[in-house]
């Protein structure tokens, strides 16, 4: 690894992937840093060692991956897996841990794309053992090929849920049920933009498509359900929900939920880059121009890091990203950069058809985000529950990073990655400020945990 | 809870979980082995003495923090597994080796 880079790229999913891929067809050095072994990102994880009929059983659109890890392989792209970044600033130096060993570089240019998380919805129950993200479940078949016993719950709203209980119906998993969280309401909030949704109809045939392999299986979805807990004591010994008016409850032993994916906008707090709240994606994004660069000079963001945009947009946004940095280094004319992203800006508007329509039928009520049962914890990490942050509310105090000094909410080891988005709802519906304007905590270095022996072991120059 | 698809991996390390000798595959995070060697929770809470067991499995919850090879508040999801790597669930905030 080299000292510096024109352009350093951080995170190996779909977008990291066909960025990295074009800078270095147009001879620059990109060293492209992920915190997984293999390339792929979440989306296309252990695409490379992956057995052929596990790669089947989770559809085409993962296969999709092969081309641009491939791609990678045969590049001269620096690619360092295992690596993390604990650091970035305004300035471009990147702290990193590789093999161990912590190291500082600098880059004229840095893209971000860290690609997204799971939306955190804190309801009763989930901190027990036995709940636990889809997305977590999903790692757990790509990448290890293990799935549930018999008689997982999947809960929430989203594709991925769909996603998920597809996948796991093909691979014999059998489901005690799946509990669509999603109100009624949202199709009428979906409707006005089903025409432009229509345009890619693709993806909602898809849709369709599972829904109906999961019916003809026998597979039970419940839908508009309300009021789900997880109960137990040293783990989730059940669940209950609400449906038509009456309670119900399931023995389990496992409940996967998932209420959608937001971008992981950690390392770009911490630089400093400006985020605004966006109302439709209900999360909150980077300011960026449509180039990818963000509010500091030198540092782009693209991928679902950016905006929601599924792993196609991100592949597209990459490379417009990566043409963007070429230009900036003064390795293509502006003509140039305006003309190679041509098929990219409307492949992008393309996919991004299904987007408005994905927001607003999935969008998860208010209700259920502002954490309405005094009793659930919100930050897992300090265990401050949402009556808490209420507590707080009423003495007077609006802001989210005030409401960290006062409680401790967002001060454990996960630095608010889990609560930051809750507290906000809070505030907002407990009377405090606006979610938009009650700002999100200040990302501080090291986002990612080294010891104060791997920092003491830094040489002085670098620290300087 | 969980099982796995393949029943026979063709390349194992031995790694012990809570004095536990158990095979898993090459590769594999330490939460994955975790989780299917059906262990129910992996640390208590510093706060509460609450269990808990990993959550997201991709680096941003700290919910798997466990005592590795004697290094307290390791992400077991993402730590592979070595031949002979010990394994503890980790009680309260964790303790540096002296």
């Amino acid at each position: 690894m080299k000292d510096h880079y024109p352009l350093v790229i951080i995170g190996a999913g779909p977008a990291g992937l066909a960025a990295a891929v074009i800078a270095a067809e147009h001879g620059l050095d990109v060293a492209l840093l992920d915190e997984q072994p293999a390339p792929g990102g979440q989306i296309y994880r252990a695409m490379e060692s992956i057995p052929a009929e596990r790669a089947e059983l989770l559809g085409t659109e993962y296969q999709r991956g092969r081309k641009l890890v491939s791609a990678l392989r045969d590049s001269s792209v620096d690619y360092f897996p295992d690596t993390q970044v604990w650091s970035l600033n305004h300035k471009r130096e990147i702290g990193l841990l590789h093999d161990k060993t912590p190291r500082m570089i600098t880059a004229d240019q840095v893209l971000l794309a860290g690609g997204a998380m799971e939306r955190p919805v804190p309801f009763p129950g989930w901190t027990l053992p036995g709940v636990m993200n889809a997305g977590a479940g999903q790692i757990l078949f790509k990448a290890h090929g293990i799935v549930p016993s018999d008689g997982v719950v999947l809960a929430g709203s989203g594709p991925l849920l769909l996603l998920l209980a597809w996948q796991y119906l093909h691979a014999g998993v059998k489901m005690k049920a799946v509990l669509d969280l999603t109100p009624m309401h949202n199709h009428l909030r979906a409707l006005p933009h089903l025409p432009r949704a229509l345009l890619v109809h693709h993806y909602l045939a898809k849709g369709l498509v599972y829904k109906k392999d999961l019916k003809q299986a026998g597979s039970s979805t419940l839908h508009n359900v309300s009021d789900l807990r997880a109960e137990g004591n040293e783990g989730i010994a059940s669940i209950s929900y609400r449906h038509k008016g009456q309670q119900h409850s399931i023995e389990t032993d496992l409940l996967l939920v998932h209420f959608g994916v937001i971008p992981h906008t950690h390392l770009a707090r911490a630089a400093g880059c400006r985020h605004d709240w966006d109302r439709s994606q209900q999360c909150w994004r980077p300011q960026l121009d449509n180039w990818g660069n963000s509010s500091i000079d030198g540092i782009l963001i693209a991928g679902d890091s950016a905006r929601i945009g599924g792993a196609r947009t991100a592949e597209h946004a990459g490379r417009l990203a990566a043409i963007q940095s070429l230009h900036a280094l003064g390795l293509i004319h502006q003509r140039d950069r305006n003309r190679l992203a041509k098929k990219d800006r409307k492949w992008m508007r393309e996919e991004l058809h299904i987007r408005p329509f994905l927001d607003a039928f999935f969008h998860i009520p208010g209700k259920l985000l502002s954490v309405p049962d005094d009793d659930t914890i919100v930050c897992r990490c300090e265990e401050v529950t949402a009556g808490d942050i209420r507590e707080a509310v009423a003495d007077g105090h609006h802001d989210s990073n005030q409401i960290k000094f006062l409680t401790r909410c967002g001060m454990g080891p996960c630095q608010g990655r889990q609560c930051a988005e809750s507290v906000a709802h809070i505030v907002a519906a407990a009377g405090g400020d606006d979610v938009a304007l009650g700002g999100h905590y200040r990302g501080r270095p090291p986002v990612t945990p080294l010891t104060l022996g791997q920092l003491a072991s830094l040489s002085p120059e670098e620290v300087e | 809870m969980f099982k796995r698809l393949d029943d026979n991996p063709e390349k194992l390390v031995t790694i012990t979980i809570d004095g536990q000798s158990v095979e898993v595959p090459v590769g594999e995070t330490v939460a994955a082995a975790v989780l299917a060697a059906g262990i129910n929770y992996t640390r208590t809470t510093p706060v509460s003495d609450a269990p808990r067991a990993p959550f997201c499995l991709m680096g941003v919850c700290y919910e798997c923090l466990m005592v590795i090879d004697g290094q307290p508040n390791r992400r077991a999801c993402r730590e592979r597994v070595r031949e002979g790597m010990i394994i503890e669930r980790q009680h309260g905030a964790g303790v540096l080796p002296t």
